[in-house]
């Protein structure tokens, strides 16, 4: 779940907001829950007034406890934030047993007054008439009269405010402070050119000079106090107040001129150093943690790194911390970084412990590039900080392979590089490419030999050369790229600015210190120095000049190998993990429960030994299909041991679903299929006792006829001995095209191949429905024999068929089936063959009148019952008294007969039968009859 | 058909013996390994690495540094066979193997259906889930092989053409063979377990069509519109669980310094799409009724 990043996020300036995954808050011993939290109280408190006597009420949000004292903390917001910026800070830091005060600091917010940026009489006074105001309070435990128990936690400008008041007021007993500055003259003219290599990680002892103007942060800086008071009425209205907004003249004055100019004006020096912790450092004795950002191009590392050189020189408690975030991005390891600041003050300031004692957190913490952007660092940890323990800082020596170059500075200043562009990080743009920073002309690229063994570097790499200009005054922005084959990379979007005063036309040696970072140096890669006369994020100087480098010294690396965090016991096991886990498992315990209720379903379906003799029983069978047609209604039949049966019936008559359903293709509504006594499911064992042709073959078509019924055997996973191979090929009768694909085959192989696998193995029950489809004439006569024997062995055919002479000749019994139902079933003999029936056949030409008459005639002759015209010569006589007599009878009546049979065809019985179930009501003339009914089943059956 | 066809008139055994189950793998193997798709598909996947080096040949080196991530990975692929091998895996598991994967799982059941043999190998019997089960497992291991393949043959013609230079990534890290052996075998693992949601859509797809190609196409089809979806920002938190969100993860096991985070994601979504769709083929088949 995305949260918003807590401390950098909320505590700098706004452009620098960005959200990012964080593991749900580490719980903290509390001693009351969330729910008796009291909200916080809002209150104004008088300070000093300004200067030009005006009072100044300050907009106060105190965080109380319920019951007993409790140490206080100060939460000191950024610049151009209020104290709404910090509330989810202080609401951590009042569940954790602190009393909590926000405040909006003078010209911010809600609070009166101008900004002095963190004057020690204006700012830092008002944040000591806060502890004045702590130790008041009956919830806040006291160290001594009018001494509260308080820690101080801010970042930025509330992170210098913290820093200056524990200078300032010996009452702070724990500081946290985020991303600020030491020095900020320093800060704003930065000065890359020092007089001595460091003897700390990130340190930086610059020369008398001031650096160039960092223009645009200084100008994001400025607007940012601006756009509080955009849409505010002001009544005084003075034009000189509305161009400084909020800030106190004198301030704004002197950033204005130096905006102008480009350069530090004595007096803007003096008091930006005045309005830095650096003056009173050294009288700071509360245990300071400290968290810098290596994305900062506005307060770097070596902010840190004098601040953190100065309370080792008092000897006061310090652990360092480098973030990977800073103004210009959010950290990796945001949530990390506010529980260790939370911890620090539980350590000093909660639970008082000694000066002396071990750090609650590791002294030196840094983070190393992760393998893609956006990744956590993996962040690693050292005992002391690089150079204050008193061992020196390990460096490496990197050789250069260019050692000089000459540039141009353009006039004008312009057009600049860029290569760090202040807040675009935090946006994920990295717009600086190697393009854009080293335009030609106006750069020189120092290329260093291949690393030879891999290396993380630990602070600010140093090099020496000599300048020679035709200027007296040089500026030179020097970066750090990373050479991969032909891609140039950036490696962190800083630059280090040297600002310096040369003789012309004479080489002045100059040491550099370049940007302070943690650097991956993979093994075969190389660095280059980039120095380029100009920066887009500078003031830069508007005269031309011309400038060489020469004899660049090798680089100076510091390199340090901290033990590495574990992540994932930081982080533990993330949000989607462990839904996408949950959700897995779920799935699986469902499947599993599903498997097994249906292997418990399966085993309770009775099998009736009764029938264990009948090959094929179907009772009360129904299938209706989704669409409400019933295509089998009540369909009871059963097949005997050596029959040959007959399935006969129209389209549509329900033949096809009933055989489907005899092999569990598809299921049944009701009724139930067993054979040989077992019953039939999908899949059911007993079904390899049956072979089948549905619906016409199904063969792979890129197989050979051989290889297809070796793979349909293959796949009933039975002895190959059982197959009988041969006698199938023999019925296939194939010839040599059995070892062709079979999609090279035609309708009629397909067919007999389609049987020659249904009789694989030689079941016991062969099902064929359409067996002779596209079979010529001796092919369905040689069927016939065939048929016949497999049946005499004991075994069982079924067939389905519409070839009713064809049924007639081959099957034993037959069933007929219409509109979805058995209309009746029984021997073939028995139902082509009957004695009260009687089929008179008439010469040809006869007259119709007479057939009438005739007809009638015999129709009036005492016990007949009916008599039929079957077809114009054809009359079927249905008579309770002997042949003999009926035949006299018709020629009696007229009749022309010159044939008398007692056996009908079974087209006539299939159409009688069907006939009678489908128009029980006919009346109509017993001449049309034959026709109409034809001509009625020609039609398909609606569905 | 002869009429002298011999019956043996012995009356039915009742013994039948089962050698091996219904439909072994092995049976269901030999179906598939003969067909015309399957030779297709890894004809295509041994002669892309062999197009890419002729492709390679045609046009210049540039030396220039110009162009994005992309343009220097192609630029690094002529390097060595570690480096080629990557670029391969890189443009195959975009689509090629994607495709392949919906191909062997998603055919499998509908190509039986649209032969008119699905309904024989039921009542061979074969039981509706044992076919599944048969026809998935190939399914998954012809994937799992042509998986294994591209990079191994890749391997192998890149060292042919371009000699056996370990792996330099476009950051300018080298990993030895040591180190990228292994950590390949990962990514491809990984890679597979991202083909399989896409792999289980097509098998799902194909118990519900009797057409072989609806059931790959589909599945295609869902994997191109989840990619279209992911690149929605509104989605945020919920494109995660996308079966392609984390597609590309596969990189962060070849970084000098790994971070499994993604690929854990990645593969947990993956699996648990997976078995969803499986579920749902398994669900679907065993109670529909065959009529093809």
């Amino acid at each position: 779940m995305p949260v918003r990043a807590p401390l950098v996020a909320a505590l700098v300036l706004g452009s620098s907001l960005a959200l990012t995954p964080a593991p749900s808050s580490v719980a903290a011993p509390t001693t009351e829950s969330a729910t008796q939290l009291a909200t916080p109280e809002v209150l104004t408190v008088p300070v000093g007034a300004e200067p030009d006597g005006t009072k100044v009420r300050l907009d106060v949000s105190v965080w109380p406890q319920a019951s007993g004292r409790r140490p206080v903390v100060l939460l000191a917001h950024g610049f151009g934030g209020t104290k709404e910026s910090v509330a989810d800070e202080a609401a951590q830091l009042q569940e954790r047993g602190y009393v909590v005060v926000a405040w909006s600091s003078r010209g911010h917010g809600q609070s009166g007054g101008r900004i002095h940026l963190n004057d020690p009489a204006y700012e830092i006074a008002d944040a000591r008439a806060l502890l004045d105001l702590a130790a008041k309070r009956r919830d806040v435990e006291l160290d001594g009269p009018g001494d509260p128990r308080a820690g101080v936690m801010g970042a930025s400008y509330g992170g210098a405010l913290g820093l200056m008041l524990a200078g300032i007021d010996r009452r702070v007993d724990g500081v946290v402070s985020a991303i600020t500055w030491n020095d900020l003259a320093d800060a704003f003219f930065p000065q890359a050119a020092v007089t001595r290599s460091a003897t700390t990680a990130a340190g930086r002892h610059p020369i008398g000079v001031a650096g160039p103007f960092k223009q645009v942060w200084a100008t994001n800086f400025f607007l940012s106090a601006l756009r509080g008071v955009a849409g505010e009425e002001n009544g005084a209205g003075a034009a000189a107040t509305d161009r400084c907004g909020r800030f106190d003249p004198t301030v704004c004055r002197l950033f204005v001129q130096a905006s102008e100019t480009g350069k530090a004006s004595p007096q803007l020096t003096a008091l930006l150093r005045a309005h830095s912790p650096k003056p009173t450092m050294n009288a700071v004795h509360a245990p300071t943690f400290l968290v810098q950002g290596v994305a900062d191009s506005l307060f770097g590392l070596d902010q840190a790194d004098a601040t953190a050189s100065a309370l080792a020189a008092t000897g006061t408690p310090y652990a360092v911390r480098w973030s990977d975030g800073g103004h210009d991005a959010a950290s990796t390891h945001e949530a990390e970084e506010v529980e260790a600041s939370y911890t620090w003050l539980d350590h000093y300031v909660r639970d008082k412990a000694p000066r002396e004692s071990a750090l609650p957190t590791a002294a030196f913490t840094y983070g190393t590039p992760a393998g893609r952007p956006g990744q956590p660092t993996a962040l690693h940890n050292l005992p002391a900080y690089p150079g204050l323990s008193g061992a020196p800082v390990e460096t490496r020596e990197l050789p250069l392979t260019t050692t000089g170059g000459s540039l141009l500075h353009p006039p004008g200043g312009q057009p600049a590089s860029l290569i760090a562009v202040p807040g675009l990080a935090a946006l994920g743009v990295s717009l600086s490419t190697y393009q854009v920073a080293a335009l030609p002309g106006q750069s020189a690229a120092l290329d260093s030999s291949p690393i030879a063994e891999a290396a993380t570097v630990v602070g600010s790499p140093t090099m020496r050369f000599t300048v020679t200009s035709d200027t007296s005054d040089v500026t030179l922005f020097a970066s750090v790229w990373r050479v991969t084959g032909g891609a140039v990379t950036l490696t962190n979007p800083l630059v280090a600015p040297a600002r310096l005063t040369v003789t012309p036309g004479r080489p002045t040696p100059v040491t550099i210190s370049l940007p302070a970072a943690t650097y991956e140096m993979p093994a075969g890669t190389r660095w280059r120095v980039l120095l380029t006369s100009t920066e887009s994020t500078y003031s830069n100087s508007r005269e031309p000049s011309r400038i060489r480098i020469q004899d660049a010294s090798a680089l100076t690396l510091p390199v340090a190998t901290g033990t590495e965090v574990g992540r994932v016991a930081v982080a533990g096991v993330d949000t989607e993990t462990l839904i996408a886990s949950a959700l897995l498992a779920l799935l699986l315990l469902l499947a599993l429960a599903g498997w097994l209720v249906r292997r418990r379903r399966r085993r309770h379906l009775p099998s009736r030994p009764d029938l264990a003799d009948v090959p094929l029983v179907v009772e009360g069978l129904v299938k209706t299909y989704s669409d409400g047609h019933r295509a089998v209604d009540d369909v009871t039949w059963r097949a005997e041991k050596g029959q040959v049966v007959g399935l006969l019936g129209p389209n549509g008559a329900g033949k096809t679903t009933t055989m489907r359903m005899v092999m569990g293709l598809i299921s049944s509504d009701a009724g139930s299929v067993h054979v040989l006594g077992e019953p039939v499911t999908a899949g059911a064992r007993v079904l390899a006792r049956v072979g089948a042709l549905i619906e016409g073959p199904g063969f792979l078509p890129h197989l050979t006829g051989r290889q297809n019924l070796e793979a349909y055997w293959a796949a009933t996973g039975r002895r190959p001995e059982e197959a009988h191979f041969a006698e199938a090929l023999d019925v296939a009768a194939l010839g040599g095209a059995v070892d062709r694909p079979v999609k090279s085959y035609s309708h009629g192989m397909r067919q007999r191949l389609g049987i020659a696998q249904a009789m694989l193995g030689l079941p016991e029950l062969l099902v064929l429905d359409e067996p002779t489809n596209g079979l010529d004439p001796p092919q369905i006569a040689a069927m016939r024999p065939i048929l016949k024997r497999y049946a005499e062995t004991g075994r069982t055919v079924v067939v389905s068929s519409h070839l009713l002479a064809e049924v007639e000749m081959t099957c034993t019994h037959v069933v007929v089936m219409h509109a979805g139902r058995v209309i009746t079933q029984g021997l073939v003999a028995d139902l082509v063959d009957s004695d009260d029936t009687t089929i008179l056949d008439l010469g040809e030409h006869v007259d119709h009148d007479v057939v009438s008459a005739g007809v009638h005639a015999l129709e009036a002759t005492r016990g007949v019952t009916d008599v039929r015209v079957d077809t114009p010569t054809r009359l079927v006589v249905v008579a309770e008294r002997g042949r003999a007599e009926v035949v006299a009878a018709a020629v009696e009546g007229g009749l022309p007969v010159v044939g008398v049979s007692s056996r009908r065809h079974l087209e006539e019985v299939f159409l009688g039968v069907i006939s009678s179930a489908s128009a029980p009501l006919d009346g109509a003339e017993p001449g049309d009859e034959g026709a109409s009914l034809v001509e009625r089943l020609r039609q398909v059956r609606a569905r | 058909m002869t009429a002298k066809t011999h019956v043996p008139r012995t009356p039915p055994s009742l013994e039948l013996t089962q050698v091996r189950d219904p439909l072994s793998w092995r049976a269901e193997l030999g179906r598939q390994w003969g067909r015309r798709r399957t030779a297709w598909a890894f004809g295509l996947l041994l002669a892309l690495p062999l197009i890419l080096v002729a492709s390679f040949a045609f046009g210049e080196r540039s030396d220039s540094s110009r162009g994005g991530t992309t343009t220097r990975i192609f630029d690094l692929a002529q390097s060595g066979a570690a480096n080629f091998s990557l670029v391969l895996v890189f443009l195959a598991s975009e689509l090629l193997l994607v495709l392949l994967a919906a191909l062997f799982c998603g055919d499998a059941v509908p190509s039986e259906a649209s032969w008119a043999s699905l309904r024989y190998l039921l009542i061979a019997p074969v039981q509706r889930a044992r076919l599944l089960t048969s026809k998935l497992a190939i399914g998954v291991a012809s994937t799992l092989l042509a998986t294994v393949l591209l990079p191994a043959w890749g391997l192998l013609v890149g060292g042919l053409a371009y000699g056996w230079d370990p792996l330099t990534n476009p950051i300018g890290e080298n990993l030895t063979w040591g180190q990228f052996l292994p950590r390949l075998a990962l990514a491809m693992g990984y890679i597979f377990v991202t083909l399989l949601p896409i792999a289980a859509v097509a098998f799902w797809l194909g118990t519900r069509s009797d057409a072989p190609l609806a059931a790959v196409g589909g599945a295609v089809l869902v994997s191109i519109v989840l990619n279209i979806l992911d690149q929605l920002d509104a989605l945020d938190p919920y494109r995660n669980a996308f079966p392609g969100h984390y597609s590309r993860a596969w990189m962060d096991a070849l970084a000098v310094s790994p971070d499994y985070t993604d690929m854990l994601h990645g593969a947990l979504w993956a699996l648990v799409w997976a078995v969803a769709f499986t579920m749902l083929a398994y669900r679907r088949f065993r109670r529909s009724d065959i009529l093809s």
